[in-house]
């Protein structure tokens, strides 16, 4: 088995008297969708935030590529190449596909924006998801669907050489069709050879994309299991009561 | 190249299905300034025998010149979602600076100028802190800078009201013009630029192999630009003088290449920079643009010292046409005329949408109204009244935009 790109080891973080994360594992390997699952409140949200740097935990090992790494910032954790994808999207709708991309890192050419440069990097990022379904890729991002608006802030996130893409609930407000769309889009992301975190309650999405399943029960991560060791029943058990018998989870 | 065979957007029938397809998202650009201009100046011209003079025209512009300059200086305002309701008199404290500067310290004109700028950067600057970094709401926080900046002007124009300025640059701006000759080279110049700036761009995206605007279109849109612009200047280059022989008064006053400067500027800032790009994105989404890792605070304080930076080069203006500074300076109904004009040209009072060519647009618009009902003797509350329900009409047409765009 090849050295996992990111792994987690005993993380702890809590909020005054609550702690929130207890000495929680978690590996990520290149080239496969870890799915993140858990209750309202089991600390997903937390635990994200950690690896992105908004959080800093109080104890725990980051091990990136083999070193120990710290994130003390959202800066140190984009360096790295770890970029996340919010459920909000963060997109601005009054700017085009091509802005919103490159939002914050425009490319310059003695100081003035070098349009032709993005628009070029930003339909070579595209074609590379094979996202087909926009138009054009100059057009507000106000006048897109929900699942497109996905796609983009997707395909934000890879555009920097990233290495790890967390994603918060993508398909949460989709329907039927573009819950498809983003799905197949996760799974190019881990053939293209990125490690996707995947937070979703949704086992049917899960089931369908992801290559490994970590289950978080109240702080605690109840296991982390390759997807074809394990049943949905199973994992709906890790989810809801933190063991599974029948998975051999004690 | 075969590879670019896509790269123009369709026909001519598409590009006005795509426009209609925007129209109908709230999207309408400049077309209902330039209509709502075309109208009235048919109504006032009809009704006027005065309105469509050339003498009236140039008058026009030179009226309208103070409130375009302070709302350019408010799209940056507003495009960031915020308001500044004491950029009038930020205009009126920096023209008293100014003027008392060169009459009373018997500083040169630049001098002066730059000292005003400096002023209305820092109170710019001064609005922008207590907005971004206090958080205080800009509609209180420019309330109250309205009141005291109104007090210093006041203090400044002190115990006999107005303060006289005859320094001849300043003088020149809103009341000579530049010569006939000059006038052509200067519409030449500009003209060339435009059109060439305009087919490099096209061209150079070509090039990369992007998708261009239709050429055929672009061709339409420049020609009329750059035509009804020399129609202006055909104008302007007539004599207007009621007596030729004494005073000759003829070519572009010299406050229409300021305005057209600013214009290249704030459109270059805004358009081709990444600081103009974030001034969009925060206006947008503050927190999308927070988390994509810009400066919003910063880009907040800059949007404000813009402003007021801006408002006194409109003071050196106001200094010029009146010929001196006054308590009134500023005030009155200018504020709401600039916030009218940037808001009838289509920049959102919402954030996030707008233009520095709204400003001029809206600007004409509401001088046109003033100059038309002016001339046909309607009283000043009949200005305003109607001046007021023209800006209503635009904050409507924005408002039922947006929610156009919520809803789809």
């Amino acid at each position: 088995m090849s050295q996992p790109i990111l792994q987690l080891k005993a993380i702890n973080k809590s909020f005054g008297p609550v702690h929130v994360l207890h000495n929680v594992d978690l590996t990520v390997e290149k080239g496969k969708v870890t799915a993140l699952v858990g209750d309202n409140g089991a600390g997903k949200s937390t635990l994200i935030k950690c690896i992105a740097g908004i959080y800093t935990p109080e104890s725990g090992e980051f091990i990136f590529e083999g070193n120990n790494v710290e994130i003390d910032g959202p800066r140190a954790a984009t360096s790295l190449g770890i970029e996340v994808v919010y459920q909000d999207l963060a997109l601005c709708d009054n700017l085009d596909i091509v802005h919103n991309m490159f939002l914050g890192r425009e490319k310059k050419r003695n100081k003035v924006l070098n349009e032709h440069e993005m628009e070029s990097l930003a339909r070579k990022t595209l074609d590379g998801l094979s996202v087909r379904t926009v138009k054009s890729i100059r057009q507000k991002v106000a006048s897109l669907s929900g699942g497109q608006r996905q796609t983009v802030a997707i395909a934000r996130s890879v555009l920097w050489n990233s290495k790890v893409v967390i994603l918060d609930e993508p398909t949460a407000a989709l329907g039927v069709a573009q819950t498809e769309q983003v799905l197949n889009l996760v799974k190019r992301l881990a053939e293209n050879g990125l490690a996707v975190i995947l937070i979703s309650h949704n086992l049917n999405d899960v089931f369908e994309v992801a290559d490994s399943i970590a289950a978080l029960h109240l702080g605690r991560m109840a296991a982390q299991i390759d997807k074809s060791k394990i049943a949905p029943q199973q994992v709906i058990e890790l989810i809801t009561t933190g063991k599974s018998e029948s998975a051999g989870v004690k | 190249m075969s590879t670019t065979q896509v790269s123009e957007a369709g026909t001519i029938k598409q590009a006005a299905q795509d426009y209609w397809a925007k129209v109908k998202t709230g999207d309408i650009g400049p077309l209902a300034a330039i209509l709502g201009l075309v109208v009235l100046c048919i109504v006032f011209g009809s009704m006027s025998p005065v309105f469509l003079t050339q003498g009236n025209f140039a008058n026009l512009l030179t009226q309208a010149a103070a409130v375009i300059v302070i709302a350019m200086g408010l799209v940056f305002v507003l495009l960031i979602g915020e308001i500044d309701l004491s950029a009038g008199y930020a205009s009126g404290v920096c023209s008293a600076v100014l003027v008392i500067l060169v009459t009373k310290k018997d500083q040169p004109w630049f001098v002066a100028l730059a000292a005003a700028i400096v002023v209305g950067c820092v109170l710019g600057y001064l609005i922008g802190v207590l907005v971004a970094r206090l958080g205080i709401p800009s509609f209180v926080v420019t309330l109250a800078s309205f009141l005291a900046f109104q007090g210093i002007l006041l203090l400044l124009a002190g115990e006999g009201g107005t303060i006289r300025i005859e320094d001849k640059t300043v003088l020149a701006i809103e009341n000579s013009n530049l010569s006939v000759t000059a006038s052509w080279i200067f519409y030449i110049v500009v003209s060339a630029i435009y059109f060439l700036a305009g087919l490099s761009r096209i061209n150079s995206r070509r090039k990369a192999g992007l998708k261009t605007e239709l050429k055929k279109l672009w061709l339409i849109k420049t020609l009329a630009l750059i035509g009804a612009s020399g129609l202006a200047v055909l104008t302007l280059n007539l004599e207007r003088s009621n007596n030729p022989d004494l005073v000759s008064l003829k070519g572009i006053p010299y406050v229409v290449p300021l305005i057209l400067a600013i214009l290249i500027v704030g459109t270059f800032v805004l358009d081709r920079t990444a600081f103009g790009r974030h001034i969009y994105a925060v206006g947008g989404n503050a927190e999308a643009a927070r988390r994509a890792g810009i400066n919003v605070k910063r880009i907040r304080i800059a949007c404000f010292m813009i402003c007021s930076g801006l408002s006194a080069i409109a003071g050196l203006i106001f200094a010029s046409r009146q010929n001196s500074v006054s308590p009134t300076t500023g005030g009155s109904s200018t504020l709401l005329y600039a916030v009218g004009a940037a808001v009838i040209g289509g920049t959102s009072l919402f954030g996030g949408k707008g233009k520095m060519r709204d400003a001029i647009l809206g600007g004409l618009v509401v001088a046109v109204i003033d100059n038309g009902m002016g001339l046909l003797g309607y009283a000043a509350g009949i200005k305003f009244i109607v001046t007021g329900l023209v800006l209503l009409t635009s904050a409507s047409v924005d408002a039922i935009s947006r929610r156009g765009v919520a809803n789809s």
